[in-house]
């Protein structure tokens, strides 16, 4: 019996859209026992890492298809639909960078130079704990629905936000010191694994440019 | 004389019928609202249904009773033919049932109010002639029927604002509520009880002043509000399921107000409802038992007790599988929320009540939950379902009526 008057009510995207921020971090966070392990060249554990990455990747995936298909257009809500997709395609992406950056990592058998490892391994660090910071963020958004995106709730987001940012700034500025340090030892390299080594920084730091952009499409909710 | 008993006996079987399907549609639809948000078990939730509807019914149902009983037919024009009158009551009631049976099983949220209205008008305007209904009153109830939603609505919308306002915008919205939930329990109380003893308490043959009646709402409303303090003060926020907001624990300060709210729904939905199965059964029985149909018999106590029983045998048969089913789906509607919407719609339909007026639980509690929902109140409200629910409360009106229509042909071809 499909009772109406319980059919009102649409499938809130709430909990689900703070359990896929969930899933991307978790995603993102495993980055740090992969490098850990590329770094010293065990490539069977690296390669059991990126296969749990890879599962949670796809995880992330299914759950945004599925809140996309709980969310039609007849639905009514606090905030804008549309601001709320957004919101969950760019964690999404979160998982999506972890799994490319990982991938060209694994296929080519990348040994991180000794040089730069442990500075590259703080930056990975710090993309997490971006990764981090936007599921602090977005776990706040039920609490948000409940004060109606008015009051104190707001602020305290806003907060989160701003931290989020600062961590984002840290992670550009660690990028660039990074870039720096492998451009002094890239004659060394082979330029094959130089490029690549360019870009598997570059991809990295797109993990903490997806965190930014969940919390500016926070802050768009926010201002509604 | 052999036949009057035969009226009596199946008025009262048809009505208990009735009262069985507002008990598995309506008044299951008005209590999932406080099961869905945790305020209470489906047990309690049904003993609260029974003890509070009789009570509404017993009240503060007179007026609506007398509404449906002699308001929407011209009694006169049957004066000269009184079994006309038996036969279309109790095919109304017949046909009421039978449509609120259908939209249970297909978990339609239709309006008793309708169904019954639309019977009667349906038989006398068919069976007797368009003269036969009094379209004045129907015009009256017709308008009642779309301003009630809106009103429910807006009252809702405004006093979960003043939730948000007063507590949920708060930087510590837990002490805002321990301080001002016990004003809206007071609030909630009040406007009960002082329904209940302007337009009740007459008919138990006590009769206050109007101020008297002000101070003992007062008085019995700061009791409760008193009390429900005393339970507010008790409960402590619990780390473990706490995010920095406390709002946890808020819900759970919210549920203790929509324990009282649940019975004021209850009470207001007996105070309304109750009358759509027990005001035809009473036609019936005051024209049979004196033979004309200008009478002005005293309700029988009976007539009520089948009315109540009917209710709580179709809450505990049917009804408390609609409460576990739309339960289970609202819990978007936490106290906080739903108990905006019940106050909401507990004060207009018991306003309305008093004013003998038969309007719609249903649409009042759907008005008021879309009022919270315009308050940015509720996470996903499905506008497609809300415009199916609305067809469903269209389509109950001629449906009533052309079931109406059949029965009495058919009575009047088969009865003595």
């Amino acid at each position: 019996m499909a009772n109406m008057l319980a059919n009102i009510f649409g499938t809130s995207p709430v909990r689900p859209l703070e359990k896929h921020v969930e899933i991307a971090f978790r995603c993102a966070k495993k980055l740090r026992p992969f490098f850990a392990a590329a770094v010293k060249g065990k490539w069977d554990v690296a390669a059991s890492i990126r296969d749990e990455i890879e599962q949670l990747e796809h995880d992330a995936d299914d759950l945004k298809k599925e809140i996309r298909l709980n969310l039609p257009k007849s639905l009514f809500m606090p905030v804008p639909r549309q601001d709320l997709l957004e919101l969950l395609l760019v964690q999404d992406k979160i998982a999506n960078r972890t799994k490319d950056v990982s991938g060209l990592v694994i296929g080519r058998k990348m040994r991180i130079p000794a040089e730069i490892a442990a500075e590259f391994v703080e930056f990975v660090d710090r993309n997490i704990d971006a990764a981090k910071q936007a599921r602090k963020s977005v776990r706040e958004l039920d609490e948000l629905f409940t004060a109606g995106f008015r009051g104190a709730e707001v602020e305290l987001v806003a907060g989160l936000i701003e931290e989020l940012d600062r961590i984002e700034t840290d992670t550009d500025e660690k990028q660039a010191s990074l870039r720096a340090a492998l451009f002094k030892i890239e004659k060394s390299l082979d330029p094959i694994d130089a490029m690549f080594m360019y870009q598997v920084i570059e991809l990295t730091g797109e993990i903490a440019d997806m965190a930014e952009r969940v919390g500016r499409r926070l802050e768009l909710l926010l201002s509604h | 004389m052999e036949a009057q008993y035969i009226y009596i006996g199946l008025a009262a079987v048809f009505g208990l019928f009735m009262a069985w399907g507002i008990g598995a549609n309506d008044v299951a639809n008005a209590m999932a609202t406080s099961v869905g948000s945790k305020a209470l078990t489906i047990k309690q939730a049904i003993l609260v249904a029974a003890v509070f509807e009789f009570l509404g019914a017993v009240l503060a149902g007179g007026a609506v009773t007398s509404t449906i009983r002699k308001g929407i037919v011209d009694a006169e024009l049957f004066s000269g033919s009184p079994e006309l009158l038996i036969y279309g009551m109790l095919a109304s009631l017949l046909a009421a049932g039978t449509w609120l049976l259908i939209a249970s099983r297909n978990g339609w949220p239709v309006s008793t109010t309708h169904s019954i209205v639309g019977a009667i008008v349906g038989f006398a305007a068919v069976g007797i002639g368009i003269d036969a209904v009094q379209w004045e009153q129907i015009g009256t109830i017709v308008i009642s029927w779309v301003v009630s939603p809106f009103t429910s609505g807006f009252i809702a919308f405004l006093i979960y604002l003043s939730v948000q306002k007063l507590i949920l915008h708060h930087a510590d919205p837990l002490a805002q509520a321990k301080r001002y939930v016990p004003i809206y329990i007071f609030f909630a109380a009040l406007t009960i009880t002082l329904v209940t003893i302007l337009k009740g308490l007459k008919h138990v043959g006590l009769d206050l002043s109007l101020q008297d009646s002000y101070w003992l709402a007062i008085g019995i409303a700061a009791c409760v509000a008193v009390i429900g303090a005393i339970f507010i003060s008790r409960i402590k926020s619990d780390p473990k399921a706490e995010k920095s907001q406390h709002f946890y624990t808020v819900e759970r300060v919210f549920a203790v107000l929509m324990i009282i709210t649940a019975c004021g729904m209850a009470f207001a939905h007996g105070s309304n409802d109750v009358a759509n199965a027990i005001g035809p059964l009473a036609a019936v029985i005051g024209i049979a038992t004196t033979g004309t149909v200008a009478a002005k018999s005293a309700l029988p106590i009976w007539v009520l007790v089948i009315g109540g029983v009917g209710i709580v045998i179709g809450l505990a048969t049917y009804g408390r599988h609609v409460i576990a089913t739309v339960g289970e789906k609202i819990t978007q509607l936490t106290p906080s929320r739903g108990f905006a919407a019940e106050l909401a719609a507990a004060t207009t339909i018991v306003i309305a009540s008093g004013t003998g007026i038969p309007i719609s639980t249903t649409h009042t509690l759907v008005g008021a939950v879309l009022g919270v929902g315009l308050a940015r109140g509720i996470d996903a409200i499905d506008l497609r379902v809300v415009s199916r629910i609305m067809v469903s409360w269209v389509v109950t009106i001629p449906a009533g009526a052309l079931l109406s229509i059949t029965f009495f042909f058919l009575f009047k071809a088969i009865l003595p």
